[in-house]
């Protein structure tokens, strides 16, 4: 497939640049923090999104979606990242739809995927149990009792685990890993929600002896290490994408401040010291370009996605955002490093998503594991 | 015109009853690049056997037209091309400054005369071309070349030299830049030429590389006679077709740092030299040194490929091709440092190796140039700062 947009993607991004940018600029994002918003996002923003169709981009057309693929998606969450719109975008509309698409039963996919489509369900996965990324490491336990499950652990930083009514959990059960879809409402769930450096909420989520009915699993029974795996791939495309329009926006900022701000009675842009590195970072943004592009479509296209693609964007968006996002408080000097002004949003926002399912260290190892080294 | 599946499986078949099996093997020297020219000598039967079918198809420069000896393919075909050529790890039929560098300006600004005279053979290999930029006081700052061409009538005399110019001593023709108004700014005095490299009065003298190699001259006109319908656009505004020929070098250039095909990827040679252990590479530095590499490596791939789906037929890619250009020599530097530190003390000797030609650390002190030819790195940037980003001065 060409790596360009047809036409129907272009008008997507239009359509999500031009709402964003007067629904939910990054003053939007200043509000909620400054007024301690509960939740850390706003729920009519999310029903105008929802109206918007968003949820509904990747769910398809017969439970209520619009079957526009991960490519859709990724360009809605490019957009959103470029104005650090909190939304519950990423965990319910991409990795939460993604999972009740892959693997939900008929029962799990009439009953969800309607109300995901129409942004009324939200989901998280919660799968991190150390401070370290270590999807494989699971010490969750779901254990067989007649026709449930009891399932016991603790997972931490779920994102958007502080507002989904559902979560995605990975388990051990006798032998292998096991997911599971659990509601928040279920007896012995306890969460224990925080705001996060980037003002966007997350939750710490315990398990004490939740009991399941056994039509909750998801995907195959001791088998799921496969669609857990999947899922985080997706997540990390879904990140990526995110960083990407973060690190364009960032970058775009300063580049008018080198226009403009004077000093020597000359634009500081004129400065080949400031000029060369602004130079790096467009060639290392048009890598990203290239990359997402080519991760979100390799997963409408492989139906099991393309792991060693996924490590390889999520390694470079992570260390390239960042890049982006310091260069932009060292050129912008003292005013970058002030509350007051909106630089600084970028490098918190952008910490968050590069440790998101594994940060680039991570996936410069998995990267390397992928391919035999 | 047959549909794509079609073609790529007619292209096949072709491939696969005319690639000679020693044409499906990398490169490993200097020699098995096949340059063509009137000089050439062919490295084997199977060499010049491969560049004879693929040039009968116009293949050599498949999205030339057919009749200046292209293969008149579109730029999906092209690419369907390119795909069954590499799937079959085919080599190149043709290495050649005139394909990747005259051919596209001649193209576009060109009289007739001039595209039937030299594009022919250029698609068949039969003329070898010599690129004559730059001067001893005229290298980043191209534009302030002094070569003076005086205004005879019906042709110039042309009396300078150049340097730095590759294969000059291989060359059959050259295109040349050189001065032909004095008065005027210096980007608007400068005329675009093409001569015979044996015309009387041309000489070279070649320069030995760090390398050890010796594959560029200075190069000496001495009262040369260039017609005048040898030139490619307007008396004096050469720097136009200068400009457009540049974008075209640097896109090619840049291409150094995507991995040949055929070629072990770094990590392969890395992993049969040190070993694993527990599957993964003994030395951890070194592992995440060319993981870096290789994530930049795909990323410059994927980029090129995004280019090129961008970029309508024919359109320079202008000041893009210097952020590719930029990206593509300081990858391959990389590359190669790597490859040494994975050979280690074995790739110390100046005539070492399995075939005692030291090709290794020839190879890497030659990748140091990659950066200065064809504009360095720092004038890459330069120009994407200004004419992308727009920043002043
Ligand atoms: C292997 C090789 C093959 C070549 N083949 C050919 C050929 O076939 N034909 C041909 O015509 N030429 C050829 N060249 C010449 C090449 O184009 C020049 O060497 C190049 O343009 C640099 O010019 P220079 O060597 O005079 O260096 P200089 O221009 O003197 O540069 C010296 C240093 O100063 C830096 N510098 C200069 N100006 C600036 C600036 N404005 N801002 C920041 N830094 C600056 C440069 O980046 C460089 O680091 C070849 C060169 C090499 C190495």
């Amino acid at each position: 497939m060409a790596l360009v947009l047809n036409e129907e993607q272009l008008m997507l991004k239009d359509s999500a640049r031009s709402f964003l940018d007067s629904q939910a600029p990054v003053s939007h994002l200043r509000e909620l923090r400054d007024s301690e918003d509960r939740e850390g996002f706003s729920r009519e923003l999310w029903a105008e999104m929802a109206d918007m169709g968003w949820p509904a981009i990747l769910v398809p057309e017969q439970y209520g979606g619009l079957g526009y693929g991960y490519t859709g998606i990724g360009i809605v969450l490019e957009e959103t990242g470029r104005n650090l719109t909190p939304s519950p975008l990423l965990c319910t509309a991409m990795v939460g739809a993604a999972a009740i698409v892959k693997a939900g039963s008929d029962e799990q996919r009439e009953s969800l995927l309607p109300a995901v489509a129409g942004g009324q369900h939200l989901l998280a996965l919660a799968c991190d149990e150390s401070s370290r990324h270590a999807p494989h490491e699971i010490t969750t336990t779901a254990v067989k009792d007649g026709e449930s499950y009891r399932i016991s652990g603790r997972k931490i930083n779920v994102a958007d685990g502080h507002i989904a009514e559902t979560f995605i959990v990975s388990t051990q059960t006798a032998n292998g890993v096991s997911l599971f879809l659990v509601p928040k409402d279920s007896g012995g769930v306890s969460v224990e929600p925080f705001r996060q450096l980037d003002t966007h909420h997350a939750a710490n989520v315990a398990f004490d002896q939740v009991v399941v009915n056994k039509s909750s699993l998801l995907g195959p029974l001791d088998d799921g290490l496969g669609l857990l795996d999947y899922l985080l791939d997706v997540g990390r495309t879904g990140a990526s994408a995110e960083m990407l329009g973060l690190a364009q926006e960032v970058f775009s900022r300063t580049l008018d401040y080198l226009k403009e701000r004077k000093q020597f009675g000359v634009p500081i842009g004129s400065f080949q010291a400031l000029q060369h590195r602004a130079a790096q970072l467009f060639g290392e943004l048009e890598m990203c370009k290239s990359l997402v592009l080519k991760a979100l479509q390799t997963l409408d296209e492989e139906p099991d996605g393309d792991p060693e693609l996924a490590s390889l964007t999520k390694s470079k968006l992570g260390e390239t955002a960042h890049l982006a996002a310091t260069e932009a408080i060292q050129m912008h000097g003292g005013i970058g490093m002030t509350d007051d002004f909106d630089i600084g949003f970028f490098l918190k926002r952008c910490k968050i998503l590069d440790n998101l399912y594994g940060d680039s260290l991570y996936h410069l190892d998995r990267f390397a594991r992928l391919r035999g080294y | 015109m047959a549909d794509n599946g079609t073609f790529r499986r007619e292209t096949r078949d072709w491939l696969e009853a005319n690639c000679p099996e020693s044409m499906r093997q990398p490169y490993n020297y200097e020699a098995d690049a096949c340059w063509g020219g009137r000089n050439c000598k062919f490295q084997s039967e199977d060499q010049k056997a491969w560049l004879q079918r693929m040039a009968s198809r116009g293949w050599t420069v498949p999205t030339w037209p057919k009749e200046y000896g292209g293969g008149g393919l579109d730029l999906a075909q092209a690419k369907i091309l390119k795909q069954e050529l590499a799937r079959i790890n085919a080599r190149p039929p043709l290495e050649s400054f005139g394909i990747s560098m005259l051919g596209p300006p001649l193209l576009k600004f060109g009289s007739e005369e001039l595209k039937l005279q030299h594009l022919p053979p250029i698609a068949r290999g039969e003329i070898r071309w010599a690129q004559g930029y730059s001067e001893p006081n005229a290298g980043s700052d191209l534009a302030s070349l002094q070569m003076r061409a005086d205004d005879m009538g019906d042709h110039f005399i042309v009396n300078g030299s150049k340097i730095w110019t590759s294969y000059g001593d291989k060359g059959d023709w050259m295109f040349c830049l050189v001065r032909t108004d004095f008065e005027a700014k210096k980007h608007a005095g400068i005329t675009f030429v093409m001569f015979d490299m044996t015309t009387e009065g041309v000489s070279t003298r070649p320069i030995k590389l760090i390398s050890g190699k010796s594959p560029f001259t200075e190069t000496f006109l001495d009262n040369v006679r260039v017609e005048k319908n040898q030139v490619i656009g307007e008396i004096n505004d050469g720097w136009t077709i200068a400009k457009y020929l540049l974008s075209h070098e640097r896109e090619m250039i840049a291409g150094a740092g995507i991995l040949a095909s055929g070629s072990l990827p770094v990590s392969e040679v890395a992993a049969r030299a040190l070993g694993r252990q527990n599957g993964i590479l003994s030395e951890p530095m070194l592992r995440a040194d060319i993981a870096r590499f290789e994530i930049d490596e795909r990323c410059l791939a994927l980029t090129i490929e995004r280019a090129r789906d961008e970029v309508k037929a024919g359109v320079s890619l202008g000041a893009v091709a210097s952020m590719f250009k930029y990206y593509g020599t300081e990858l391959n530097k990389r590359r190669y440092e790597l490859l040494m530190s994975v050979s280690g003390q074995e790739a110390l000797q100046w005539e070492g190796g399995e075939d005692g030609l030291g090709e290794l650390p020839k190879k890497w002190l030659r990748t140091k140039g990659n950066s200065i030819e064809g504009g360095t790195s720092e004038i890459q940037l330069n120009i994407v700062a200004k004419r992308i980003l727009g920043l002043p001065g």
